[in-house]
């Protein structure tokens, strides 16, 4: 088999102890839920409901924009308030569904299933775009698009990310114990869109507990197997998992689908599962709530659309004032100045720090020290790419490959000059990517 | 309703990543100057006070040099970073320990102020600045840098190199135990690779560039004994690894970030470039020693070395030879 690992990468504090051990906990959410219209990658959905509209839970509140795009349900039963802009996470503001929650949680009548087995590929995928699921590691890719590639027969491997490189996370892990059947379930699904497809669950050496109970429940499958990967950020990013499992390396500009790939989270995977078998749309999701400043952290299973506030309250608040609030875990979330926002599809944890390593100390002159070479998956050298933004060398940084950059923050992570390398050269790429679109 | 909420403060955000590692640019130097230490340490014990007063003035002055250069400037003072410390410290440790009180001042103020603040700073130099300093003042007094006599009967005292260089046995085990002549911190191998395991084991630097460089040293010398009819001699080559500033310019001054290639491929063809101009300057030149005149030539090379190992970024396929494109092409 191929590595188990990728060039480069670090080893930031894990903190996934704060957590780990907290079995999830169903919350119900407070008075007013909002449904950003943009959640997920591709065209803002569609509102298909207006002020004053009854909605239960369940009710599909509006309608996919697009072919990339999803749809989006109604968490708790009540009636919509209105349609109005509301600050995200990213800091925006979004127009939003607002639903005013009754509190008694009636739902829909679930439809009929045909079994899995009786169900062609085309309908399972309906089925599958039609609940709303995208990509719940934090991207939002519409995963129907994602599952319906051009050639299904050249996919080799759907690849269950259930690495949670990202520190302090616990939610996928927590999955992984608690509802394996989804998972596996979901999985299998997925695998069965593909005719030559075999499923891996990729699994970092740091929850070996899961990854054994994993192995033990796909033993007797012929098509399922359980890859331990090494414990290293960014292991569960998706080319560089791809090469952890496979061998195959794929660039920037190539799908995982050219290297006979699909690569899944484990949320989205129990989406699919559940939008295939109960025909249930894409509702909730597991946040973990973590973070030295939080007094109780624990793991949730949320509705859709629920305060971040309420979320955090019901953790015990805060042990003292967090100095910054990430919405995701620290290497890849979003710091937010405002708790006033709603939990999302892409929502997998509020990490709140005592601590901002960022603030403390100021970028100083770069010493050539090539830490950032070393750790760079993508091998690239961020030095020369920050360089290049800095001087306003566009050309350099496209002939140095700028293009190529996952973001994954570990050059940032390590620098002992304290540059702000990811952030320089995040920056080229999105006015690069957004030259491309002219 | 879509106003924040008055009640709370607006909490401070950032670009991801939010955390940081803990090692930062001063704690860097901090452990260089640390792991000079035992070489530094030796060299107080084996040369006496002397010795100490020259590192203490050319740390001194290489510190007081930035600060007030800096001051003049009107810049932010980065003395904090300790690199003034290392560099000072560094170039005291290539002096020997009878120079006269002016030669370490001078050449730490010309490390720091013409090689280093002259150019932009820490990071802008494209010169080693302790070794820049080394060879201005080998060119100002070359008879008080190459006066190694430091024992007061003044009994010869030439350094092991030069006793080789003029066919002269050597004692192989003084040179690694540190007690012949030499600069102060040169003559002992057994504390440089104390201080370079320090160094290895924080991570701080790693073998790529030191060990490609006396690995092609080595072969250098080798293969020039070879040619020369020598045969091979264990006890020669043996003198010349231990001999000299090789291992202090492997370990200490090779792997200066500053003035070392920052690609992986760069930083193995740097070592072998390295390893084989020490050998023509040893072996070839008048002088017996080439450490710091190869180092300086191959800082030189790096910007060249660095444009030529570019690599190639995960996922990107090799680029297919004309050829043999052409050759696919036909059998299809």
């Amino acid at each position: 088999m191929a590595n188990r690992t990728f060039f480069g990468g670090i080893h930031p504090y894990e903190g996934k102890e704060l957590s780990k051990d907290k079995p999830i906990k169903t919350i119900l959410p407070g008075s007013e839920l909002v449904y950003p219209l943009s959640q997920h990658i591709g065209a803002p959905a569609k509102p298909i409901v207006q002020a004053g509209d009854k909605v239960l839970t369940g009710t599909k509140i509006a309608e996919a924009g697009g072919f990339v795009s999803a749809p989006i349900y109604s968490t708790v039963s009540g009636t919509v308030k209105g349609i109005e802009k509301r600050r995200v996470v990213t800091g925006g503001m979004v127009d939003s569904i607002i639903i005013e929650n009754d509190g008694l949680y009636a739902e829909v009548e679930w439809p009929e299933m045909k079994p899995v087995e009786e169900m062609t590929t085309q309908e399972k995928i309906d089925l599958i775009r039609e609940a709303g699921v995208v990509g719940m590691g934090g991207a939002g890719f519409p995963t129907a698009v994602k599952l319906s590639p051009k050639e299904p027969d050249k996919i080799d491997y759907v690849i269950a990310n259930c690495s949670e490189c990202e520190p302090y996370l616990t939610s996928d892990y927590r999955r992984m114990l608690e509802e394996p059947d989804l998972l596996i379930d979901g999985l299998r699904i997925a695998v069965g869109l593909f005719p030559n497809a075999h499923g891996i669950l990729a699994v970092e050496d740091n929850k070996m507990d899961a990854a054994k109970l994993l192995m033990d429940k796909v033993k007797d499958d012929p098509l399922l197997s359980v890859k331990v990967v090494q414990t290293k950020y960014p292991e569960g990013a998706e080319r560089m998992l791809i090469h952890a499992c496979t061998g195959r390396d794929i660039n920037s500009s190539m799908l995982p689908a050219d290297a006979g790939c699909v690569v899944d989270n484990v949320d989205t995977l129990c989406a699919v599962g559940r939008a295939v078998r109960e025909g249930r749309p894409l509702m909730e999701r597991i946040v973990t709530i973590t973070g030295d400043a939080i007094t109780d952290p624990c793991n949730y299973k949320v509705r859709i659309g629920m305060n971040y506030r309420d979320l955090i309250e019901d953790a015990g608040g805060f042990v003292t004032e967090p100095a910054k609030i990430i919405s995701g875990g620290p290497m890849m979330g979003f710091a937010i100045f405002d708790l006033d926002v709603p939990t999302t599809k892409t929502a997998s944890a509020i990490t709140c720090l005592t601590k901002d390593a960022v603030a403390e100390l100021a970028p100083s002159a770069c010493i050539n020290c090539a830490k950032c070479v070393d750790v760079c998956p993508e091998r690239l050298i961020p030095k020369n790419l920050a360089d290049a933004v800095e001087n306003g060398q566009e050309e350099r940084f496209l002939r140095e490959y700028g293009m190529e950059c996952c973001e994954c923050g570990c050059c940032s992570y390590i620098c002992p000059a304290r540059r702000q390398l990811t952030q320089l050269i995040k920056g080229m790429r999105k006015i690069q990517l957004a030259k491309r679109r002219k | 309703m879509s106003e924040s909420n008055p009640n709370t403060t607006l909490r401070r955000v950032s670009s991801n990543p939010h955390v940081r590692s803990a090692v930062t640019t001063s704690n860097i130097m901090f452990w260089v100057a640390v792991s000079l230490l035992p070489s530094a340490g030796y060299g107080i014990y084996h040369f006496g006070v002397n010795a100490l007063i020259i590192l203490l003035l050319s740390v001194g002055s290489a510190v007081a040099a930035e600060f007030i250069y800096e001051k003049l400037m009107k810049k932010p003072v980065t003395i904090g970073d300790l690199s003034a410390v290392v560099t000072g410290l560094l170039l005291g440790m290539n002096l020997p320990s009878t120079v006269v009180w002016y030669v370490p001042v001078l050449g730490s103020v010309f490390a720091i102020i013409v090689v280093k603040m002259l150019f932009g700073g820490l990071g802008q130099n494209f010169m080693n600045p302790a070794l820049a300093g080394r060879c201005f003042l080998l060119i100002s007094f070359p008879a008080a840098m190459t006066n190694f006599n430091y024992l007061a009967d003044a009994v010869s005292t030439a350094t092991p190199l030069a006793a080789l260089k003029n066919g002269e046995a050597v004692n192989v085990l003084d040179m690694v135990t540190g007690n012949v002549a030499g600069t102060i911190g040169e003559t002992s191998m057994i504390a440089i690779v104390i201080g370079a395991c320090i160094l290895i084991l924080l991570g701080i630097i790693d073998l790529r560039i030191p060990g490609t460089y006396i690995a092609s040293f080595a072969i250098f010398v080798v293969i020039v004994q070879l040619v020369r009819g020598n045969g091979f001699n264990s006890a020669y080559l043996s003198a010349q690894l231990a001999g000299g500033g090789l291992m202090l310019g492997a370990f200490f001054m090779a792997t200066d970030y500053v003035t070392s290639p920052i690609t992986n491929r760069g930083k193995y063809i740097y070592g072998i470039f390295l390893g084989v101009m020490t050998g023509i300057f040893r072996m070839f030149a008048t002088s017996a020693e080439g450490v710091s005149y190869a180092i300086i030539l191959g800082n030189l090379l790096v910007p060249l070395i660095e444009k030529w190992t570019l690599p190639r970024a995960f996922g990107i396929p090799k680029p297919v030879k004309q050829k043999k494109a052409g050759k696919e092409a036909e059998k299809a």
